[in-house]
């Protein structure tokens, strides 16, 4: 893939959001963006997790998975190495960093199976990033995850004084919300391309 | 191709394996916060190896707070009142909490807050330390006519952790005037601070279900069972004059009481009134009385009612209530600790508030 790093971390962000254009990490999403608050930890804690998932499968899928011929077989692995990154990630911040645990770390085990996370890993591998992509690209889409959880909780705040018909209450509107937000992200699509 | 297939399946496995191996390892270094102390109610403090959730330490411990939910954080049944030590209320339990209970700030879920340092909770004391305890009849001592003293020591490494003054419930077997078990409540009257077996006092009642079992047919090598400790009947930790008062079998939690402050030691001022009819029914009066020269102000006062002419008794006699006027000196700073049936505690506890002590300074354990 012919593309800098640098481009691909700001596509990631917007062009080609990973919530708002392929609709990955919806569970968390929803339930969380109630409270800016917690969005925002939940949205630091995804970024992070990303990143570094996005690293560690890369060099799982070159060095073990590609040598040995089990390509067939990354789905499994990359499930494995997010889940086991996540709880290791979750044991560190708890030990060490206690304030952050109490604001972020509550949200690692929702993480664990959020499929964002698996979807940037899978990208990845079918779009043949280098590693530097990898990281760009991780670390771009979660920075974009995190811009479209906050924005949808700020709406959501508001959203909570008006009247909304009560078939469309909660997660109805929210998913209306995020379809409008996506129509917008779309809008910057023209500028780069990274499918 | 078996050997592919064999080969893929290694690989995974392999690194399976290795993750694992890396969260054990984590788990063994990481969260490892070595031995933390709960205190409980202020009362009682058990130690745990930290690193779990509240809710899971204190089950290790046979302290089961409700639980619906299997700790997942959703019924909010094991909520408790963390006094210090439980880090902040988190995003997981918002939810679940009231705004009063948010505002109060130390209302959590047990399953939620993780135990990694000494914390202090507050649970109902109903549901606080009290399970089943397995125990063989190890000692049977006949203290009056009717009233008899039963060792119970607990099978292999049974513990029990109770105050003194707390009551535990005694499950009877068959026998064969009686095919149904019953459960009926007895005082402990060994000191806490034997903890791997306990002593009851228990007086024959005629027609009892429980205590013709125990008279009649409990010998010392059987097995038994009972649940406990029970009761807010115990000790308080104060300065304040103490004034017992029971009789018969109510003697048991006293003498729980008083063979604990022999070993914490005490200089406060202590009178133990015993109520009995005649000099037949006074038992363990010698100990009592030595007990004197223990403390450095303590009176034991057998009181008879009806003293025999043939027992030559010159100590106090009639009813104990005209006995406190001389005893108390200051009633405002003065606790009584009653034990006996439910006419005795009303009356003794008329006398008393009569005598000037406050109501809620009277403590009783009424038996029927």
């Amino acid at each position: 893939m012919d593309i800098s790093a640098f481009v691909l971390f700001w596509a990631a962000i917007f062009t080609s959001n990973i919530l708002l254009t392929n609709f990955l990490g919806m569970c968390s999403y929803l339930s969380v963006s109630r409270e800016v608050e917690s969005s925002f930890g939940l949205g630091i804690a995804v970024m992070f997790v990303l990143t570094v998932t996005a690293a560690l499968n890369w060099l799982v899928y070159n060095y073990v998975l590609v040598p040995f011929n089990i390509v067939y077989l990354q789905f499994i692995v990359f499930i494995i190495v997010i889940a086991a990154f996540v709880q290791f990630l979750e044991l560190v911040i708890e030990r060490y960093v206690p304030a952050l645990y109490y604001t972020l770390g509550i949200f690692l085990p929702l993480i664990t199976v959020n499929c964002a996370i698996f979807g940037v890993s899978l990208f990845m591998v079918i779009r043949d990033y280098s590693f530097l992509q990898s990281i760009a690209f991780g670390a771009g889409s979660g920075l974009g995850w995190l811009l479209a959880i906050l924005m949808l909780a700020a709406i959501r705040r508001k959203l909570k004084e008006k009247l909304v018909p009560t078939g469309l209450q909660g997660v109805g509107i929210s998913l209306i919300i995020t379809g409008i937000m996506a129509l917008a992200f779309v809008g910057f699509s023209g500028i780069v391309q990274i499918q | 191709m078996i050997f592919v297939i064999l080969k893929d399946i290694a690989i995974l496995s392999a690194i399976s394996t290795i993750l694992a191996l890396v969260m054990v390892l984590a788990q063994r270094w990481l969260s490892n916060y070595g031995t933390c102390k709960i205190d409980i109610n202020g009362k009682r403090d058990v130690s745990v190896i930290g690193g779990s959730s509240l809710l899971s330490s204190l089950s290790e411990k046979q302290i089961f707070l409700p639980s619906a939910c299997g700790g997942r954080g959703s019924c909010a049944a094991c909520k408790c009142k963390v006094l210090s030590g439980g880090g902040p209320v988190l995003p997981t339990e918002r939810p679940l909490l009231s705004k009063e209970e948010l505002s109060a700030g130390n209302i959590r879920l047990a399953c939620q807050v993780k135990v990694k340092s000494d914390i202090s909770i507050e649970i109902p004391s109903s549901i606080f330390n009290i399970r089943r305890y397995h125990a063989t009849i190890a000692e049977i001592i006949d203290y009056t006519y009717d009233i008899k003293g039963i060792t119970f020591k607990f099978d292999d490494g049974e513990k029990i952790d109770f105050l003194a003054g707390q009551y535990v419930q005694l499950e009877t077997e068959p026998y064969p005037e009686m095919k149904q078990r019953v459960v009926r409540a007895y005082s402990i009257s060994s000191k806490p601070e034997i903890n791997d077996a306990l002593q009851l006092i228990i007086r024959y009642v005629p027609d009892g279900i429980c205590t013709t079992w125990v008279h009649k047919y409990l010998k010392v090598g059987d097995k038994v069972s009972l649940t406990g400790p029970y009761g807010d009947f115990y000790l308080r930790e104060t300065d304040a004059d103490i004034i017992f008062v029971a009789g018969g079998s109510g003697k048991a939690p006293i003498k729980s009481i008083l063979e604990h402050l022999q070993i914490v030691g005490t200089t406060r001022k202590m009178t133990y009134f015993f109520g009995a009819r005649t000099v037949r029914d006074l038992y363990l009066t010698d100990e009592f009385k030595a007990l004197e020269d223990v403390f450095p102000d303590f009176k034991y006062e057998p009181v008879l009612s009806q003293p025999d002419p043939n027992d030559n008794w010159s100590g106090k006699t009639g009813f104990v209530m005209p006995y406190f006027k001389e005893t108390i000196r200051d009633p405002k700073n003065t606790e009584a600790y009653l034990c006996g049936s439910p006419g005795m505690i009303n009356a003794v506890t008329k006398a008393l508030m009569e005598n000037g002590l406050a109501k809620e300074k009277i403590y009783y354990d009424s038996f029927g």
